[in-house]
């Protein structure tokens, strides 16, 4: 254990825990966009920035890959730290106008949006915090989509933005992004994400469509049961 | 002639250097000024030998300092010395090679790496390629001398693929150090075994950043990574990586045959040793420079550089590659090392020196390096991807006469959220061009927002072309020269320029034998 202060607070957590996690269980609030539970982490959004004083060497970090350690003294709200979210704020909503989600964090922060940017119209609602890449990934494993490009450039999909043969329609992709920038649509017996139009599988109890057949049989190929017991819907099991 | 030269000691006057400044001949190469001033350490021995001859180099005294290390020094001796010399890094950070270098040794975990940062991207720079190519073999034994104090058996260089003939020497360089016995296993009998790789890089400037390169190395994308884990216990694929650039390698052998406390009496009292500048942009003499720390700026764009060409005033020197500053004027008198530059909101970076004469717009060179970092970020954290490109868009807003006052100070707001709130140095640092010439040159700032005029003639759309018509002698070579057909005259009569057709090329002044045409 080591004991460390957050705005003034004395608080203790496990060596090596990440500072977002321990801050927000002691009631912190810190704001962040590209963190989830499932994935790992990755440092992209930069909201979660609190100001550490470690040793002599007082700097600007992200909480959420920050380890924790014995005696630093952690500040949530300077000013330095207020105007790093700001910026991402405002340069976020600049570039996903539409976003609702942005705007209403943004008013929960009191951020407004800075003017003197053209807001972008080509990037849908996508900040590229690449919790989807991460999900399909890491939690799916078939690592369907990814970024490509660089700079203001880059963006996510599947190889070369064609219909992919790796995907398996699951969904997950759209469920984990923040701002709903990935759209599924679910017509009964089908499904379309990214492109492509996925065949679902009906329950064999219930006849509810409940899954895409390819991600049935991608489950099948990793766990080796037949497809026969994979077409019974959840709440039917 | 050659006979006249070779056999009977003759010099042959007509092929002697002439000085450009005073016209006088000069006969060794060591009186020419552009060398006079320098130190050429690093790059002393790449005159004298065949970078494909491993023989050259050992006639030399190459691999000397390498078997003083193996054979007399424990690894920890050898650390020590590099500590004791304070060799900083080459490659911009500056930090210590020598705690770096302890920090791999003691980190857990193995194996150990050690890896050469030849991924030199910076615009204008070729220090790195120019060692790679002329003497691999003096960077390769500072990476052997380094692997064995840290206690490493694997070693790559990262180079970009840009540098073909690099790649090549660098290659032949370690064939032939294997069929030496140099590289392998049992190196000299000691017991020690290292290894060295070449991967090559893709192009991006990105990877030249420590945990881009490491990715790139994985065979991943070149992202950046949180570094609040030092690489030096989690580097490449997570094991303890001590990273350096070319020339920091370049600069053990040294140490290592002469010693800490020789090496120490080079430089100043916090940056020991020699640092290679690649001297660019408006100076006489353009190239690879070798000074001792501590030397002025003024020395060297005056004396190694020989000044500004047509006698123009000089204005700036850009130092630390893209994301390094500009110094003004004043500051020529700025002894050069780590912390001057950094102090004076430039930094050394890997040594690029860019040098501005009257006649460079400071907005436009901000505008410009700005537009290169915004390609050049690799778009993994929000402040360098997005903060970036909208400040390239407001600067180019005010090199289009379309900025405000307002701009300047959401500028500097912007600035701080970055080098705040980015995730690696290039996003850290990107800020430095636009800070650094609001610091030094913000009346010219002033003037593109608020007067809507370009001081040093270069912004296109705050400057006018004109006739004097005092001046003008009809002589018509403006009308001919002008692409644009937008100077009518006639012969023997003054010539007017319209305004709405002429493109701001420039030709028609160029032209002019009477400085009858003017920019405002």
């Amino acid at each position: 254990m080591v004991s460390f202060i957050i705005d003034g607070k004395k608080v203790e957590a496990e060596e090596g825990a990440m500072l977002l996690d321990v801050a927000r269980q002691n009631g912190f609030v810190i704001p962040t966009l590209c963190t989830h539970e499932s994935v790992g982490r990755s440092g992209a959004c930069r909201l979660c920035v609190v100001e550490v004083k470690s040793g002599k060497r007082m700097r600007v970090v992200t909480s959420c890959m920050y380890p924790v350690a014995e005696g630093i003294e952690v500040s949530t709200k300077t000013d330095r730290v207020m105007n790093v979210r700001r910026l991402v704020m405002q340069l976020l909503m600049a570039r996903c106008p539409e976003s609702e989600v942005l705007q209403e964090m943004a008013v929960e922060m009191g951020v407004k949006p800075e003017p003197r940017f053209t807001p972008d119209t080509d990037k849908g609602k996508c900040i590229l915090c690449r919790l989807c890449v991460r999900a399909c990934q890491d939690v799916v494993g078939v690592s369907a989509i990814g970024s490509s490009y660089r700079g203001p450039n880059k963006s996510v999909g599947p190889p070369f933005m064609e219909d992919s043969s790796a995907c398996i329609g699951c969904g997950a992709c759209a469920f984990i992004c923040p701002t709903e920038h990935i759209h599924m649509e679910a017509m009964d017996s089908k499904r379309k994400i990214w492109g492509r139009t996925f065949k679902m599988q009906a329950c064999e109890k219930c006849g509810r469509y409940f899954a895409p057949v390819d991600q049935l049989k991608f489950i099948s190929q990793k766990t080796g049961t037949p497809m026969t017991e994979l077409a019974v819907c959840m709440s039917c099991k | 002639m050659s006979e006249k030269q070779a056999f009977k000691g003759e010099i042959i006057d007509r092929l002697l250097y002439k000085d450009p400044a005073t016209g006088q001949k000069i006969t060794y190469e060591h009186d020419v000024p552009f060398y006079k001033k320098q130190m050429r350490l690093i790059f002393g021995m790449n005159g004298q030998l065949d970078p494909t001859s491993l023989e050259d180099y050992l006639a030399l005294g190459g691999y000397s300092a390498l078997a003083k290390a193996l054979k007399t020094m424990k690894p920890e001796d050898v650390i020590q010395e590099i500590i004791k010399a304070n060799l900083r890094g080459r490659g911009g950070g500056g930090f210590p090679a020598g705690w770096k270098w302890d920090e791999t040794r003691k980190a857990h975990g193995e194996p150990k790496y050690v890896i050469c940062n030849a991924d030199e991207g910076d615009p204008g720079a070729y220090m790195d390629r120019s060692l790679l190519e002329g003497n691999p073999h003096l960077v390769l034994e500072g990476m052997l001398i380094g692997a064995y104090a840290i206690g490493s058996s694997k070693g790559y260089i990262y180079v970009r693929n840009e540098y073909p003939l690099a790649v090549e020497n660098v290659m032949i360089a370690i064939d032939k150090l294997h069929e030496a016995g140099l590289l392998g296993n049992n190196i000299l009998g000691s017991g020690f075994n290292f290894d060295i790789s070449i991967n090559r890089g893709g192009g991006a400037f990105v990877c030249g950043e420590s945990s881009a390169l490491f990715a790139s190395l994985e065979g991943r994308a070149g992202e950046p990574r949180v570094k609040y884990i030092h690489a030096t216990h989690k580097g490449l694929w997570d094991k303890p990586t001590n990273l350096n650039n070319v020339e920091t390698w370049a600069n053990v052998p040294f140490i290592i045959n002469k010693g800490a406390d020789w090496y120490r009496s080079i430089g100043t009292e916090n940056s020991k040793g020699t640092k290679i500048f690649s001297l660019v942009g408006k100076i006489n003499n353009t190239g690879l420079v070798e000074v001792p720390m501590g030397i002025k700026l003024r020395e060297i764009v005056y004396e190694i550089g020989g000044g500004i060409p047509g006698g123009r005033k000089f204005k700036a020197v850009q130092t630390g590659g893209p994301s390094g500053g500009c110094l003004p004027a004043s500051l020529l008198d700025t002894p050069i090392d780590y912390d001057e530059l950094t102090k004076h909101g430039s930094m050394m970076g890997s040594g690029g020196m860019i040098i501005m004469d009257d006649q460079t717009c400071m907005v436009d060179v901000a505008r410009y390096f700005m537009h290169f970092l915004e390609g050049e970020s690799c778009g993994k954290c929000v402040p360098c991807r997005e903060g970036i490109r909208r400040m390239t868009e407001i600067l180019q807003d005010i090199c289009d006469g379309k900025g405000t006052e307002a701009d300047i100070t959401l500028l500097e707001n912007m600035s701080k959220g970055i080098l705040d709130g980015a995730l690696c140095a290039l996003g850290n640092t990107a800020p430095n061009p636009v800070l650094s010439t609001l610091r030094y040159f913000r009346d010219e700032y002033i003037a593109h927002v608020r007067d809507k005029k370009c001081p040093a003639g270069v912004c296109n759309a705050l400057i006018r072309y004109s006739i004097l018509s005092d001046k003008c002698t009809g002589c018509g070579l403006c009308l001919k020269r002008c692409p644009a057909e937008a100077i009518t005259g006639e012969k023997k009569k003054v010539h007017v320029i319209n305004d709405a057709t002429c493109i701001r090329c420039g030709a028609c002044k160029d032209g002019c034998k009477f400085e009858a045409i003017i920019v405002e």
